[in-house]
């Protein structure tokens, strides 16, 4: 059967653990659909090419570009962005703790694609020491250069999931 | 980023059929695809999304061969036992490209097709300079311009451009062969012919032998040799950059000598530089950087650097070198 083509596609995801049904163009990246549709700003457009890592968030607990991704290639997974990442009571996941602790940021700009990288790249098993971090976080660039009190983060916290 | 319909494909039959029909674009990851719909560098009329192909999935030995699928991610790739066992030169190429993120959207199918990063090329519409791959018969603003970062091997005055692919690098070393499907039905393409130099294309929009309504359905590496492998890259900086340079190497040693190696060259032309003459000559060559060096000199001696990219002829040297060394188990 020849394939039916659409401008405006109907996508079901969940966003943080919320149902979301919604029609798109299918030219709608993820982070801008997150920020001018859903209203969630925390993913951030810096270089809006993949380059910076600050649109960073969790697609089915992997981690991915925001403005790399179309939201109709979300269709039927699940999105994790910064507000999602506290605990409904407001207690700040180990991570957010660990970059609050370490000062983990200074403008804060680059902090929410960090915070959900560092996530992912704790539960994918890579926080194990400072080189293995630099080189896994190497995604997000942080230009006020916190990359020493980032990497310290990363790792406190790694230690804090794995009860170390 | 222009308008476009999009569908999903729901199987290789259907998306082959699609392509057929022109003013197509075959979706993956879309970490290079988006990026050339934002410059104007593709503006297809309809998207086809393959992502959802489980058929297109997967990697597994069969017999003596590692089969990849087209969808498989870089990350999937790099970190699988198999291909690290199997291919290091190939997962280490794939874990040293770009960053984590992209590396979860980006398929080796992909990888391969992504085109130079040329700045003149990555202009947005409406291109302020010459270039013969934007703009036919436009002229080349990195020949006569900045090109340090070009082609030392298979250049022509109309395009001096790179092909930045890592994987494909390991993939040329390792004799892997692509598999393709289009309304011909399928065929394979050695790696090694795979990309074409704008020399070999005779036109600097025409990079790869895949036809424009052919999609790729995996890789096959084979694997019958035990042999050391290693990926060696060169760049600005340690993580998350684009090769200056890169060499791919495998080595089988009979004592401190070389029984047999291949060895393949990245980011020096449009396509992976395989150097046989240094492989027949490696043949037997202890396994130090004093003999080596002269031998993959020579092999290279037939290199035309731009007045800029000089210093890639030296680095490239030294990088094969470093992997052929590496890959034998010798430091």
């Amino acid at each position: 059967m020849p394939l039916s083509f659409a401008h405006q596609c109907e996508v079901g995801l969940r966003i943080n653990g919320h149902e979301v049904r919604t029609v798109v163009s299918p030219r709608m990246t993820v982070l801008d659909w997150l920020r001018e549709e859903v209203g969630l700003t925390g993913a951030k457009k810096g270089c809006n090419e993949g380059a910076c890592g600050t649109c960073t968030v969790l697609v089915d607990g992997r981690r991915m570009n925001g403005c790399l991704t179309l939201v109709v290639q979300c269709d039927g997974l699940e999105i994790t962005t910064v507000e999602g990442l506290a605990a409904d009571d407001g207690t700040l996941s180990p991570v957010q703790q660990a970059f609050q602790d370490h000062d983990g940021f200074q403008c804060g700009y680059c902090t929410p694609g960090q915070l959900l990288s560092a996530t992912a790249c704790i539960a994918e098993g890579h926080a194990t020491d400072e080189d293995s971090v630099r080189e896994w976080m190497s995604g997000n660039i942080c230009r006020c250069s916190a990359y020493p009190q980032i990497t310290a983060a990363v790792l406190a916290a790694a230690d804090a999931v794995e009860g170390r | 980023m222009k308008d476009f319909a999009y569908a999903r494909a729901d199987s290789t039959a259907t998306a082959v059929e699609a392509a057929a029909a022109g003013q197509v674009s075959l979706l993956a990851g879309g970490t290079e695809l988006l990026n050339w719909f934002r410059l104007g560098i593709a503006a297809p009329d309809r998207v086809v999304d393959i992502g959802g192909l489980d058929e297109l999935r997967g990697i597994e030995q069969q017999a003596s061969e590692l089969r990849i699928g087209a969808l498989a991610t870089l990350n999937e790739i790099g970190e699988h036992p198999l291909v690290v066992e199997r291919a290091g030169a190939l997962a280490s190429a794939c874990l040293q490209a770009a960053s984590a993120q992209v590396r979860n959207r980006a398929t080796l199918g992909g990888n391969v097709l992504q085109r130079t990063r040329c700045a003149y090329f990555r202009a947005e519409e409406p291109v302020p300079w010459p270039c013969n791959k934007r703009a036919p018969g436009s002229g080349c603003a990195a020949f006569a311009g900045r090109h340090e970062r070009h082609a030392i091997f298979g250049w022509t005055e109309d395009c001096v451009a790179v092909q930045p692919s890592d994987p494909a690098v390991a993939l040329a070393a390792l004799d892997a062969h692509v598999d393709v499907i289009g309304p011909a039905g399928p065929r394979a393409i050695p790696m090694r012919e795979f990309h074409l130099t704008p020399r070999e294309a005779d036109d600097p929009v025409r990079e790869t032998r895949l036809g424009p309504d052919e999609l790729i359905v995996g890789y096959r590496i084979p694997i019958t040799v035990r042999d050391g492998q290693a990926y060696i890259k060169i760049r600005e900086r340690a993580s998350y950059e684009y090769a200056i340079v890169s060499a791919a190497a495998t080595v089988v040693r009979a004592g401190d000598e070389i029984a047999s190696a291949r060895v393949a060259l990245g980011s020096v032309a449009q396509r992976p530089w395989r150097l046989p003459a240094a492989e027949a000559e490696l043949v037997g060559a202890p396994l130090t950087r004093d003999a080596l060096q002269p031998i993959v000199e020579r092999a290279m001696s037939d290199a035309v650097p731009l007045p800029h990219n000089g210093f890639k002829v030296i680095m490239a040297r030294n990088a094969a070198v470093r992997a052929l060394l590496a890959a034998g188990g010798a430091r």
